[in-house]
């Protein structure tokens, strides 16, 4: 019941946007829709705690500790970005970059885009699971080249050819993974659910579920962003409106993983060797390496941000392909603490660009004079993402380090150099912003810096202390996943 | 004997696909792009109806019919209508070095054939011979798209992409659930749209549908 509520409130949002999205109070709608749509999640969380995992409409659904967690923390962000994309869009349409025509595309889109990570989620079929992540390219294409500058087209463009291109691997990938389960479940409809196959997964035909990985890992990887795959992100982050950008690095990237991990769990269960784990581990490394080098020759801060996530979506990558308890339970932290650090950036960059009336950094300067909340986000926000202590992203960090020095010391050094070198790119550019005499002009609608501050809040609160529940439900999550 | 003979046909029919995934590699001009495009389609129609017929998956029918509709009538019909609203029907790409193409794409046929060998052992269906041809048309598609510098040739490459895709499911597994075909035909279709959607765009913007306008995001 509680499902049917989640998935449908954002498909009804969806169609009233698409009639009265240009209307004056739109953005309240659309932020009222995503606050609906928390608050089913919400019931759903709450049910699943008390009564445990569940199938629902003829096993086409199921929810268990992984996934609830990733839709709580789904429709939570998606509701707080909808908060910030009021003041955010009417600023747009005041500077003349939106008409209401488009703006009704943008929140028609938005709730689908909602829809679709949702529907990924709750999916036990996991090739609904597929359609639903490229429903989620196909509903965002059009939000990314929203300005309709020659830019924004190219990135669009890119970000439609390569993540379609992509994620027609996983499909392929989808196809061989049915193939072998229809030799241990029969043909039919109950072949691809995936509460089916995790109990088969011992019995999966391995040569088969080892290329199927393949392509499921360069498929969905595209869309985590994993180098060498992931040059339609910086720009697709770049060249959108800003809520896009906290919601793709937010949401998008974390359902795409999602995705990746669902399917490592099936073939670690068919294969002895840690086929999987060894090739996540590889692919997440790379990308933490190669995004931190790449961080401090970027001009553009929406770029920046862009390859520090990245870089995020690296260390997570890695930590997965690790495997046990104490790196999964990192990497779901580091997931859930990346989301809310990583949008809660975008909200005040994006309010940051448009005070100054521009992303490129070197024009950016003097935020705090000009408005201390913006600034001071910003700046705080940063040295979350860097890993200060006493903020959640260290302590996932930390537990992602101490296991590699554990088990793989030999990727510790690589580990560390990135750290090192992203800090010095990110601190070094985000310094002479925030503080210094100020060029900023005022913004036309006051900002809605709330939803940064309750992000930070909970990344700090996460760093310090816990709460034993959620603890609980990492550590059933890990182990499903382990 | 009904078996082996319609496992002959579709194995014909296989042949038949791959030499369409060549000619389209090969082929300059978009409107016959289009009509390779669409006869590829009715190749995987026909294909699967014979599939449906030999071993009685009464859901293949739908699959077959579902192909019909989509890839032989309305996307070419779509892609046709685009080309004449952006004058780009007589259209001929130069610069592509089709000799060598066609090499890269039979290295690529010989390594997709290797890599299904093993795979298409295991299969029990009576298709499992064409699995090598269905990857190796969707390897062929993929070259394409890398290698085209037009934005119609490179969205034919995708949708044939997709025809391998759906190729590799009925050779391999007679077929996926029908509600996951019934999914990737609904994000076909909507993707269709959208690029024909783009292809304005781009026009607007650019005034060509020329890729190469569009490479100045570029790490420096």
């Amino acid at each position: 019941m509680e499902i049917a509520l989640v998935l449908v409130i954002p498909v009804a949002g969806a169609m009233l946007l698409a009639l009265v999205g240009h209307k004056r109070w739109a953005p309240e709608a659309n932020a009222m829709m995503s606050l609906v749509t928390f608050g089913a999640a919400a019931l759903l969380t709450g049910r699943v705690i008390a009564e445990g995992p569940m199938v629902a409409l003829d096993e086409q659904f199921f929810v268990d500790p992984f996934n609830v967690f990733l839709v709580a923390l789904t429709a939570f962000v998606a509701f707080t970005t909808a908060l910030f994309s009021r003041p955010y869009m009417r600023i747009e349409e005041h500077h003349g970059r939106v008409n209401p025509a488009r703006l009704r595309l943008y929140h028609s889109m938005y709730q689908l885009f909602s829809f679709t990570m949702l529907l990924c989620l709750l999916s036990n079929n996991v090739g609904v699971l597929w359609v639903a992540l490229e429903g989620a390219t196909l509903t965002t294409v059009l939000l990314v080249s929203l300005y309709r500058t020659p830019a924004s087209l190219e990135a669009a463009w890119k970000y439609f050819i390569l993540c379609s291109v992509g994620i027609a691997q996983a499909l392929f990938g989808t196809i061989l993974l049915y193939f072998a389960a229809e030799k241990v479940l029969g043909p039919g409809g109950t072949s691809l659910l995936w509460t089916h196959l995790y109990e088969v997964r011992h019995e999966l035909e391995p040569t088969v579920l080892s290329l199927a990985f393949v392509f499921l890992l360069v498929g969905y990887g595209t869309k985590v962003g994993l180098v060498p795959l992931h040059n339609w992100l910086p720009d697709a982050h770049a060249e959108g409106p800003t809520p896009i950008s906290a919601v793709l690095s937010g949401l998008l990237l974390n359902v795409a993983l999602y995705a990746v991990v669902r399917s490592k769990v099936l073939v670690d269960g068919s294969l002895e060797r840690n086929f999987s784990g060894g090739l996540m581990m590889g692919f997440g490394l790379l990308s933490v390496v190669v995004a931190a080098f790449f961080l401090s020759r970027q001009k553009d801060i929406k770029r920046m941000f862009a390859y520090s996530s990245v870089e995020h979506m690296g260390i997570m990558t890695f930590a997965f392909g690790m495997g046990g308890p104490v790196a999964a339970f990192a990497g779901l932290l580091h997931m859930t603490v990346h989301s809310l650090t990583k949008s809660a950036i975008f909200f005040t960059v994006g309010h940051a660009s448009q005070t100054t009336g521009t992303q490129n950094m070197d024009s950016i300067r003097g935020l705090i004079q000009q408005s201390p909340t913006i600034g001071w986000g910003l700046a705080l926000g940063s040295l979350a993402i860097l890993g200060m202590p006493p903020f959640g992203v260290f302590t996932s960090e930390f537990m992602v380090l101490t296991t590699a020095m554990h088990e793989h010391s030999w990727a510790t050094p690589f580990l560390l150099v990135a750290l090192g070198v992203a800090f010095a790119a990110i601190f070094g550019k985000v310094q002479p912003m925030v503080f210094g005499e100020t060029v900023a002009l005022r913004l036309p609608h006051p900002p809605a810096l709330v939803p940064v501050f309750v992000h930070l809040a909970i990344v700090l609160l996460l760093g310090l202390y816990i709460p034993p529940y959620l603890v609980d439900w990492y550590r059933q999550a890990a182990a499903l996943i382990g | 004997m009904a078996t082996s003979l319609s496992g002959q046909v579709v194995n014909l029919l296989a042949a038949f696909l791959l030499l369409l995934a060549f000619a389209m590699l090969s082929q300059r001009r978009v409107l016959t792009l289009i009509h390779l495009f669409a006869w590829q389609g009715a190749a995987l129609a026909a294909s699967t109806l014979i599939v449906a017929y030999s071993t009685g998956q009464g859901h293949l029918y739908f699959s077959a019919a579902l192909t019909v509709v989509l890839k032989v009538m309305l996307i070419p019909w779509v892609l046709h209508r685009l080309i004449d609203r952006l004058y780009v029907r007589w259209d001929i790409e130069t610069l592509i070095n089709i000799p060598t193409t066609m090499l890269i794409g039979i290295g690529l046929a010989i390594f997709a054939f290797a890599l299904a060998a093993p795979i298409s052992q295991m299969a029990s269906t009576v298709t499992r011979s064409t699995l090598g041809i269905a990857m190796a048309s969707i390897l062929l598609s993929f070259l394409m798209m890398i290698v085209r510098r037009k934005a119609v040739p490179q969205v034919i490459g995708f949708l044939a992409m997709e025809n391998g895709l759906f190729f590799a499911a009925t050779s391999a597994t007679y077929g996926m659930p029908l509600v996951v075909e019934l999914g990737v035909a609904l994000d076909v279709l909507v993707g269709t749209f959208i690029f024909g959607i783009f292809f304005f765009h781009i026009r607007e913007q650019f005034d060509s549908l020329d890729i190469e306008h569009m490479e100045k995001l570029k790490e420096d």
